[in-house]
């Protein structure tokens, strides 16, 4: 199968996505002005969620640790910034993608050393160890201060990063469609189908003589390669790299972000993601306790009525209605 | 010398603490398979019931100890019943996810019923004080949780590996159906083995109060810990628990005593270097 005709074939489902999501994105934008900033943070936090989608859902490895990967982005892109004059909005997502995408090499040769629960430990070992390291080499990374004086040139030497947030607002949309099409092609791809059977069935995989730990590893690196976007995209638009964004708790949410929405699923992934953090948003306003306790018994209740997360339950329930339908 | 005799004294109090709380969690992991994050959650309920019983009701230690197992295990049931029996099986990211759920839930009602301060245990006479070992005095209390640390791990390992209903566990996990066939009550061998489990968090609780202090946030703050403490020693094994406490302990006080700024460094990086190492854990059994 060659690129063009694989293109071919989800181009009218892709091009229906963009007109979903510029569509979106424009009506955020008019009824909405004053969010941008929450919406472009929703935005970077859903480039995590597609990052942990492709190896958790697609590629069956289980990770609580990929906050690392995100972290690495932002400090990567934050650093470059800050300690060597790298200003270029660009060049910034460009160390992100590189830094996270070397992050992700380096985890994944740690990560899948275990299976199931070990995997689970080690993956959680990583992260605490990025942290801790964020926390002490604090000339670097600022330390438990975050790290400051990120000041992006204008993108394109044409727009500025203003007060609104409206130029990292677009940025990011611009980020995500182009991400997710991608990543929609990557998962169309043999090399796709590929992951898809490991994590269906590794041993059979492996008998028949596709290499296993190698499509793992490659699945880890473009991950990173995302997550590290998702976390570049944060430091430009936030101007400061903290280390919540190289947390357990980060990692936890997110995978639980993409459980909500549905796993193996870029879909459920984007939706799991935007439910969540808006979810946040109003609750924690509220009360954040409250809100945990809310967000604890709405977890429950999806794994344990609807396994496969809001997209899972809308296609059985769409299934159910076009049964009626036609009865 | 006298630094690594303290060392020593340090790390294995704080081993055995992280022994009484993480047993239980070992014993729902590698004879129940089933990864029970919210274990931490429990301890933390334990805990408060302890406080509550001695600083508001004025109990005396021994009793809130026994009042805080005993309404676990009693709360343990309904749930064991109503919400884990239908996780078992189930793949591990899902266990995961559903009881990191239970554990916000838990974590949001803490503080809203009891505030977001830290919450104390009142100790008995005979367990506030220094105790002199010899080379240097030693506090009470933590001679106390290493004591208990001992006979818990004494007494589980009697429980499992020398008694009728150790068998019956025993035959229950290694193959459920044909355990059931020949007339064990498999379900009721899981509830009282979970209960069991869910005591045991509580007493560690209360027992390692003075080293890890009960907030709301304790469940999430050592979660990893707990987990990190089974995965490294093998899950099951009460022996691979024993000296994963034990070596963690000692790594995390030598860092502490010797490398402060380092902290939980060295804790993660001899975690990553044995669990890569040995998958099942220092003595876990091969999948």
């Amino acid at each position: 199968m060659n690129t063009i005709s694989l293109w071919r074939r989800g181009f009218k489902g892709d091009l229906i996505t963009i007109a979903v999501m510029v569509t979106l994105a424009v009506i955020c934008f008019h009824f909405m002005p004053s969010n941008l900033s929450f919406f472009t943070r929703i935005i970077a936090i859903m480039l995590l969620v597609l990052a942990i989608d492709l190896v958790t859902g697609f590629t069956g490895i289980a990770t609580l640790g990929h906050a690392a990967l995100y972290g690495a982005g932002a400090y990567a892109a934050g650093i470059a910034a800050a300690k060597f004059g790298i200003n270029d909005p660009v060049l910034m997502l460009l160390v992100g993608i590189v830094a996270g995408a070397l992050m992700g090499l380096l985890s994944s040769l740690v990560i899948l050393r275990g299976h199931g629960l070990s995997q689970l430990v080690l993956s959680i070992a990583v992260v605490q160890l990025a942290r801790e390291a964020a926390n002490r080499f604090s000339t670097w990374t600022g330390g438990s201060d975050g790290l400051a004086g990120i000041s992006p040139a204008p993108l394109f030497g044409m727009w500025r990063f203003d007060l609104w947030g409206r130029t990292s607002y677009w940025l990011a949309v611009a980020l995500l469609i182009v991400t997710f099409i991608t990543l929609r092609q990557i998962i169309r791809s043999p090399f796709g189908k590929l992951c898809q059977a490991i994590r269906q069935d590794p041993v059979r995989v492996r008998a028949m003589g596709a290499p296993v730990y190698l499509t793992q590893v490659k699945m880890y690196v473009i991950s990173g390669a995302v997550a590290g976007l998702g976390g570049a995209l944060s430091a430009v638009a936030t101007k400061v790299v903290g280390l919540d964004s190289l947390s357990f708790e980060l990692s936890a949410e997110a995978v639980v972000m993409l459980v909500l929405g549905g796993t193996a699923n870029l879909y459920g992934a984007l939706i799991g993601s935007a439910v969540f953090m808006w979810f946040e948003h109003t609750m924690s306003t509220i009360n954040p306790y409250h809100w945990l306790t809310i967000v604890g018994a709405l977890l429950v209740a999806i794994v344990l009525f609807a396994p496969r997360g809001l997209t899972g339950l809308a296609e059985s329930l769409w299934a159910r209605l076009m049964k009626g339908a036609f009865k | 010398m006298q630094t690594i005799f303290s060392i020593g004294a340090d790390a294995l109090a704080y081993g055995m603490v992280l022994f009484v709380i993480s047993i239980g969690l070992s014993v729902t992991m590698g004879l129940m398979k089933f990864v029970n994050l919210a274990h931490g959650a429990f301890a933390m309920l334990g805990g408060y019931i302890a406080s509550y019983a001695t600083q508001s009701l004025g109990w005396h230690f021994g009793f809130a100890l026994l009042a805080a197992v005993a309404l676990c295990m009693i709360l343990a049931v309904p749930l064991e019943r109503f919400l884990y029996r239908r996780f078992y099986g189930a793949s591990e990211l899902r266990q995961v996810l559903m009881t990191i759920g239970l554990t916000f839930m838990m974590i949001g009602i803490a503080n809203w019923l009891m505030g977001p301060t830290l919450k104390t245990i009142a100790l008995p006479p005979s367990l506030q004080g220094p105790v002199d070992i010899g080379f240097r005095s030693f506090p009470a209390h933590k001679i106390f949780a290493a004591a208990v640390g001992l006979i818990t791990a004494l007494g589980l390992w009697l429980l499992i590996e020398r008694t009728f209903f150790g068998v019956k566990l025993r035959a229950a996990v290694d193959d459920a159906k044909m355990a059931e066939a020949l007339g064990i009550r498999t379900k009721a061998v899981y509830a009282i083995s979970f209960a069991l489990a869910i005591g045991l968090a509580a007493m560690g609780g209360v027992v390692g109060a003075q080293l890890l202090p009960i907030e709301p946030q304790y469940a999430l703050h050592h979660m990893v810990t707990f987990l990190v403490v089974v995965c490294v020693g093998g899950a099951g094994s009460i022996g691979g628990a024993l000296a994963a406490c034990l070596i963690l302990g000692m790594v995390k006080t030598t860092g502490a005593y010797l490398w402060p700024e380092f902290g939980n460094f060295f804790f993660y990086l001899a975690v990553i270097a044995i669990v890569s190492m040995l998958p099942n854990g220092l003595m876990g059994r091969a999948k």
